[in-house]
């Protein structure tokens, strides 16, 4: 009886086999099925799409009179749980004569972000956003240390 | 640990042989190191080695306050960072005592099941191959790609989403959600026979794990064993089904339970808790309330003082968050009851008896991921 169980699983496990092929068989010719991109040639051919909220990489973004909108409140660099953001501030002399607060330099450490969003969600200006820029391949580790703020820029009016 | 195999070496008989599977080892689907003692082919001693990817998150939690600490759990269980987030928001919304809106209680949900469906996909996927099937890792990594799709959409990131934050949810659901987890449904729904036709009908794959690895009732609570593992051993333990939380006693879904306790058992399980959660998702993918996303909740979160312990079923298992808060804004003590931890601790059980390519099966079937292992 043992023998004719053991051809009985060889046999099963030959059809089981057949199974497995005609599925693979009918992939092959089926190439429409087939989901595969390759990259980076998919950058050129449009195949390449990032959701929109993808997030990336953290940009401040600037106007066309390169004004921003962020106050220099700090309120990102305490939500950030790795010290990936440095503010530093600095003191404007407005047209009153008055000193005011603004920023000098955001300091984004991009090696140290982990992309979550909390910076983001704890600004009261919206002044920081969320980019789908992924390539961030450099030679060498320093310039992953950026500044957002563009130079010379300077925050927009009436933003408090 | 030198020193341990070293005791190992010392005290066997000179026929045993000990083998090191990992910590790099295709099959061990990280840095798992397993130090296996064998007499010929047969498993005598299997003892896990951990500590290869620990990065004491459990202290780093300590530092960081209520919102931030939410972020760093993704990177445990990573196959389910929905459910992990999710775990820790609900221990900290307890101490909070906040009300979080339905919209984004039917969203957690959502979001868990999808979770739990990709969890489950790759682990089909991860299981086949570890038993010499190539092929069907990319079919599931085919309709998995879906999923991560949507949730890139939605939550702006693949794998760590940090996207169930304390209070509610980050941002609202991307406008084509609906849509695409629909389409989503309809072509895992096509798929799934033919998932049943390249493996559950495959005989080589049931002879591999029809009878191996068994982990008796008895043993499986007594190991705390838990999730899909367990359920195939026959313990109920579905934290959705015995405390419910959000909106869980409201869906209907069953259980799975099996009585086998064999690898076999575990993979019929979890195949079946993939209709399962098709069945929720579908409950609740037309009747997302609208509202708002976020309860209102102050910028700097203070817990009162007291502990706090919440618990939800991930895609492996009872995932609880235990909180021990001195009234601040960090947390002066955390600590994860994974469930990975518990049910690597059964596989001594499994495996011993069985031969050393079954170790490979039962490994599989119980579905480890590592970082959840070794915070
Ligand atoms: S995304 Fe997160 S880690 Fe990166 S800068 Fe913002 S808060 Fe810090
Ligand atoms: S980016 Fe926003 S949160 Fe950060 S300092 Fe500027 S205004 Fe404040």
């Amino acid at each position: 009886m043992f023998i004719v169980d053991y051809i009985k699983e060889v046999f099963g496990a030959i059809k089981s086999l057949g199974t497995g092929m005609r599925r693979t068989f009918w992939y092959f010719v089926h190439p429409k099925e087939i989901i595969t991109e390759q990259y980076p040639e998919n950058k050129e051919n449009g195949q390449l799409i990032l959701a929109e909220r993808f997030r990336g990489e953290v940009v401040m973004p600037h106007d066309e009179n390169n004004e921003h909108a962020c106050t220099g409140c700090t309120a990102c660099e305490l939500a950030c749980p790795n010290g990936t953001i440095k503010i530093v501030t600095k003191f404007d002399i407005t047209p009153e004569g008055k000193k005011k607060k603004a920023i000098d330099q955001f300091v984004y450490r991009l090696e140290m972000c982990t992309m979550c969003n909390l910076c983001v969600e704890a600004c009261p200006s919206d002044a920081i956003i969320m980019t789908n820029d992924f390539e961030h391949s450099v030679y060498d580790r320093n310039e992953l240390t950026k500044i957002l703020n563009k130079p010379g820029s300077k925050i927009r009016d009436g933003i408090e | 640990m030198y020193r341990e195999s070293q005791i190992i070496r010392n005290n066997t008989p000179d026929n045993y042989m000990v083998i090191n599977v990992g910590p790099q080892h295709p099959s061990t689907h990280g840095v798992l190191h397993f130090v296996i003692t064998l007499n010929g082919e047969t498993v005598v001693k299997l003892e896990p080695h951990l500590g290869y990817i620990h990065r004491s998150i459990e202290k780093m939690c300590e530092s960081l306050n209520y919102r931030q600490f939410v972020y760093v759990t993704s990177r445990m269980d990573y196959l389910s960072s929905h459910i992990n987030n999710h775990a820790c928001a609900l221990c900290v919304e307890q101490g909070l005592q906040v009300e979080i809106p339905e919209r984004a209680q039917v969203i957690r949900v959502l979001m868990d099941e999808l979770t739990r469906l990709a969890s489950h996909l790759l682990w089909w996927g991860s299981m086949a191959m570890d038993i010499g099937a190539l092929t069907p890792f990319f079919h599931a990594f085919r309709e998995r790609e879906m999923i991560t799709e949507i949730f890139e959409e939605t939550c702006g990131a693949r794998l760590t989403m940090n996207y169930i934050c304390p209070g509610g949810v980050m941002a609202d659901l991307h406008p084509d959600f609906q849509a695409k987890v629909k389409a989503f449904l309809k072509q895992l729904k096509e798929k799934l026979p033919e998932y049943h036709e390249l493996v559950t009908g495959n005989i080589i794959f049931q002879n591999r794990t029809k009878g191996i690895g068994i982990l008796s009732k008895k043993d499986a609570i007594s190991f705390g064993v838990s999730g899909p593992t367990a359920r195939a051993s026959g313990v109920s333990c579905d934290v959705r089904k015995r405390y419910p939380y959000e909106l869980y006693d409201k869906l209907e879904f069953k259980e799975v339970l099996e009585d086998g306790g064999d690898c076999w058992a575990r993979y019929l399980v979890r195949m079946e808790e993939i209709n399962q959660s098709v069945a929720i998702v579908e409950q609740l993918i037309d009747h997302i309330p609208e509202g708002d996303i976020q309860a209102k909740t102050k910028a700097v979160l203070k817990l009162p003082k007291g502990e706090f312990y919440s618990r939800v079923e991930t895609a492996r298992g009872d995932l609880g968050v235990y909180i021990v808060s001195e009234g601040g804004t960090t947390p002066y003590r955390i600590k994860f009851r994974s469930p990975g931890f518990s049910n690597l601790s059964a596989m001594e059980t499994m495996c011993k008896g069985g031969k050393i390519g079954d170790f490979v099966a039962v490994m599989g079937s119980v579905d480890l991921v590592i970082p959840d292992i070794d915070r």
